[in-house]
């Protein structure tokens, strides 16, 4: 299944019959470094390669980098098929703007889900060998020989003793035609792709260099602070801009969209000191009365409703439980959790009567100039977003809301370029956040412990109702069942029960709900990698023996692969237990072993994590490890801490200090084992933070006794006796 | 105006002097390496070296430190060389999305520089920094690079 973040389809054939026409006269190639004049005069190969006479090559990325490496991946995937020199690889965003007036030659920018290499490798591999083709025929051409007698590596040239550059025939290749047909490598042939190659935005950011959007400067540039109605979905009432106009460098006070007060200033220090002092009422009505007790209970109802989105059935499961000889039933949640990247939420925008841009991070480009143009009233071809690097996005920065508060505030003050930053505490409270649910699972085994029925019932909140409620299928959110999935590519259910049934009842509260790394899988996996260790128990059977029984071959491949690594059933330390997960997600298989101590006085020790991926293919090893191994801070940081609470309808938690995240002294040691079986396209961003939590609640049950059904661990007593 | 020392200069300034060191450092002075993350001591993505401790910059006014030696990320490489902590950062790929870095850049040099060999147990107790990416184990791998480098 695709999730779209944002730009909906619609949205995008409005936009792209807007920009029809003039403005794709006016559009040329934006170049890094080189000053205009050599910008003009270097001619790309195709969208995605520019060879320039110095040999240096430009690849441009279309997803966004947010810290999970699809930039460097996605360079050596067009790398590997140019078959230039690594070393002169240097890369660019093209802008949605851009895009858009080229007919989307770079599709979708949109960068979530995982799929920044798994959807755009066939494409971006065919731009790379176009170019390699091209440059090879301009070569021949100059030659005067056939260009299958001429080879090439590193960006050179050959034929017999003849030797060009790539740089030297650039400018002829990039006349030629295209071929109209390219054949790919076998990845088994891959130099660049497939290797543990260092990134390609590391200095900068060891240096203070980076710009993130929060440092994007412009001449003339004011600064905004925002605050919205702290009840997400109240309303302003009233605002007494007197009370600070003469404060400190404030320019400005406005109201925008009806239910947010702006502070303009010439530094963000006065404009906040200024928004703390301005005196506002909000509207809130009866969304003020809604307290967390009441979405918990509205929740609880739902895990009897009779009416519910069935995501995947198969046999008669509650035939089944009623006929088997042990039943057994749990109820799992999962609360709110915020995405907290470490940039909070910030755009830089510029309008005038015939313009307006953007300077952001964004994880969907195309989103935050639908945004833009939007907010400015302005025709999407007289928009365009320019690219930052995130500051973090985790999904948070998927939808545009930051993007159109800053354009709304430009657009108070024509000409002057208004950067619009949110505090901290307006980030934390003005989120789209992960989903609540709760899970009552039900299975029935039979007098030899087999699993002959299984029914878990979902109940809680809807991403797309909340975000795209146009996706939703019948009224139903496919997305609900991520890794609960009977069929697809995308997260499908591991396990093989004769009699199943995974339904949703949805329950919406006000808070907007969204994608959050991870999305859906992360607590459903507990759901189901938790109770599998309680009917493992109840059958009298090892976890992993009871497990094997039912998983598919790929999903037990990766465990089996993570428990052999971990040693699992061999002897530990005195006081240490593994717990096991799987789970498939956005195209991977992926599997954990968690190593945990629990003290007499109930403190958790998470030794090590020993994950498994199966990826498919692996277009950098390194970085995949990184990212197996920052997953685990993500999923346990939710399973430790995590939990947004709501009280007279707002967010409760301002900043870390009430919303706590994990620290480097409780990261546990990871070990990652990649296991690729090189027949298809696996994410590999996000796919391991949903095995965190499942194995850890599995160790501390081994350590303690304890089944712990309720998140976070930081409400929990795991004390001997408690 | 008031004057300040920043990376072995004297600069001037005309902020407020209640207002905190990270905004006269980033507004006043340009020097965006150091980075606003929550703007309560929490999460280290500020951290500059004061008098060579490691120090929150969101939590400090200006006035404080008027006759301190206050040293940013974009003072480590000396002469464009990259000090070890930086060097074992890009040896190792440290950072993801690296808005937190330069914070753990700079409380791990002033670790180092307190403390040559750190323990695991050192670094635990020094680097309190958050980082969302979960940059950690790279992070502990990349100091005890750097202390025997």
């Amino acid at each position: 299944m695709t999730i779209q973040t944002s730009l909906g389809r619609r949205n995008f054939l409005v936009s792209a019959a807007a920009v029809t026409g003039g403005f794709s006269l006016g559009f040329h190639v934006p170049f890094l470094d080189d000053g205009v004049a050599n910008a003009q005069a270097v001619k790309e190969l195709n969208a995605w390669v520019v060879v320039h006479p110095d040999d240096k090559v430009v690849i441009r990325v279309a997803r966004s980098e947010m810290g999970q490496g699809t930039l460097t991946g996605l360079c050596q995937l067009v790398a590997e098929e140019l078959d230039c020199d690594w070393n002169k690889v240097t890369w660019e965003y093209p802008t949605p703007g851009e895009n858009l007036a080229r007919n989307r030659v770079w599709k979708n920018f949109s960068t979530g889900g995982s799929r920044g290499i798994r959807e755009s490798n066939q494409y971006v591999r065919e731009g790379g060998a176009m170019a390699r083709e091209m440059l090879i025929a301009a070569a021949a051409a100059q030659w005067k020989v056939p260009a299958s007698e001429c080879s090439v590596s590193a960006g050179v040239i050959t034929h017999k003793d003849q030797k060009l550059t790539y740089g030297a025939v650039a400018a002829a290749a990039a006349q030629l035609e295209p071929p109209k047909e390219v054949k790919l490598k076998d990845p088994k042939d891959w130099k660049i792709a497939g290797k543990p190659l260092k990134r390609l935005d590391t200095v900068d950011k060891v240096t203070g260099k980076q710009i993130y959007g929060m440092d994007y400067t412009m001449p003339g540039m004011l600064i905004a602070a925002v605050r919205a109605c702290p009840v997400i979905g109240g309303k302003l009432k009233s605002f007494d801009a007197a009370k600070v106009e003469k404060m400190p460098g404030v320019k400005k006070v406005v109201a925008i969209d009806g239910n947010a007060v702006v502070v303009v200033a010439d530094t963000y220090w006065h404009a906040q000191a200024a928004l703390a002092a301005l005196p506002t009422e909000w509207d809130v009505g009866k969304l003020g009365e809604v307290q967390q007790d009441g979405i918990n209970a509205m929740l609880k109802e739902g895990l009897d409703a009779n009416e519910a989105f069935v995501g995947n059935k198969a046999g008669d499961a509650k035939g089944a439980i009623a006929g088997a000889a042990k039943k057994i039933e749990a109820v799992y949640n999962f609360p709110y959790q915020h995405h907290v990247t470490m940039e909070p939420m910030n755009a830089t925008a510029r309008y005038t009567a015939d313009k307006c841009e953007v300077w952001c991070g964004t994880q969907n480009g195309e989103a935050a100039l639908a945004a833009a143009s939007e907010a400015s009233g302005l025709p999407i071809a007289k928009c365009d977003v320019y690219k930052l690097l995130l500051g973090g996005g985790f999904g948070r920065r998927g939808r545009s809301d930051y993007v159109r508060q800053a354009v709304l505030v430009a657009k108070e003050m024509p000409g002057t370029p208004i950067k619009l930053i949110w505090s901290r505490e307006e980030d934390m409270t003005h989120c789209q956040y992960h989903p609540i649910t709760m899970a009552k699972l039900t299975g029935g085994l039979d007098a030899q412990g087999n699993l002959v029925g299984l029914q878990i019932r979902i109940s809680g909140q809807s991403i797309l109702a909340s975000l795209l409620p146009q996706n939703l299928v019948n009224g139903m959110d496919p997305a609900t069942f991520q890794g609960f999935m009977p069929t697809g590519a995308e997260a499908t259910y591991g396990y093989d029960v004769p009699n199943l049934l995974i339904d949703h009842a949805m329950r919406n509260p006000h808070i907007t709900a969204g994608f959050w790394r991870g999305v859906n899988v992360n607590q459903n996996a507990i759901y189901m990698e938790c109770f599998m260790d309680e009917l493992a128990e109840a059958a009298g059977q090892d976890p992993l023996a009871f497990r094997m029984k039912y998983l598919k071959p790929k999903w037990a491949a990766v465990l089996k692969a993570a428990c052999d690594k971990a040693g699992y059933g061999k002897p530990l330390p005195a006081g240490h237990f593994h717990g096991i997960a799987q789970v498939m997600g956005y195209g991977s298989y992926v599997a954990g072993v968690a190593e945990v101590s629990v003290s007499p006085q109930g403190v958790l020790k998470i030794h090590k994590i020993t994950a498994a991926t199966n990826p498919g293919h692996v277009v950098n090893p390194a970085q995949i490890e990184r990212q197996v191994s920052g997953s685990f801070v993500y999923g346990l940081s939710a399973a430790l801490y995590g939990e947004i609470t709501v009280k007279d309808g707002a967010v409760e938690q301002t900043n870390f200090d009430s919303y706590n995240v994990m620290r480097i002294d409780e990261m546990p040691q990871v070990e990652t084992v990649l296991v690729p079986t090189h027949d298809f396209w696996g994410g590999v961003g996000e796919p391991t933070i949903a095995v965190a939590a499942p194995a850890v609640l599995n160790g501390i049950y081994k350590a303690t006794g304890k089944r712990v059904r309720n998140l976070p661990l930081m409400n929990q007593d795991l004390k001997k006796g408690a | 105006m008031a004057v300040l020392n920043v990376n072995g200069k004297a600069v001037e300034h005309n902020a407020e002097p209640d207002t905190p060191l990270l905004w006269v450092l980033r507004e006043q002075l340009g020097l965006t390496g150091t980075k606003y993350g929550c703007g309560i001591s929490q999460c280290g993505a500020c951290t500059v070296h004061v008098d060579g401790a490691a120090t929150r910059a969101c939590g400090v006014p200006v006035s404080a430190v008027a006759d301190k030696k206050i040293v940013t990320v974009e003072a480590l490489a000396a002469n464009g060389t990259l000090n070890k902590i930086q060097a074992a950062w890009v040896a190792l790929d440290v950072p993801q999305c690296g808005y937190c870095q330069s914070g753990m850049v700079m409380a791990a040099t002033a670790l180092l520089a307190a403390n040559p060999k750190p323990t695991d147990a050192d670094i635990d107790a020094a680097m309190t920094n958050i980082c969302r990416c979960g940059t950690y184990q790279q992070v502990r791998e990349a100091i005890h690079a750097a202390a025997k480098a």
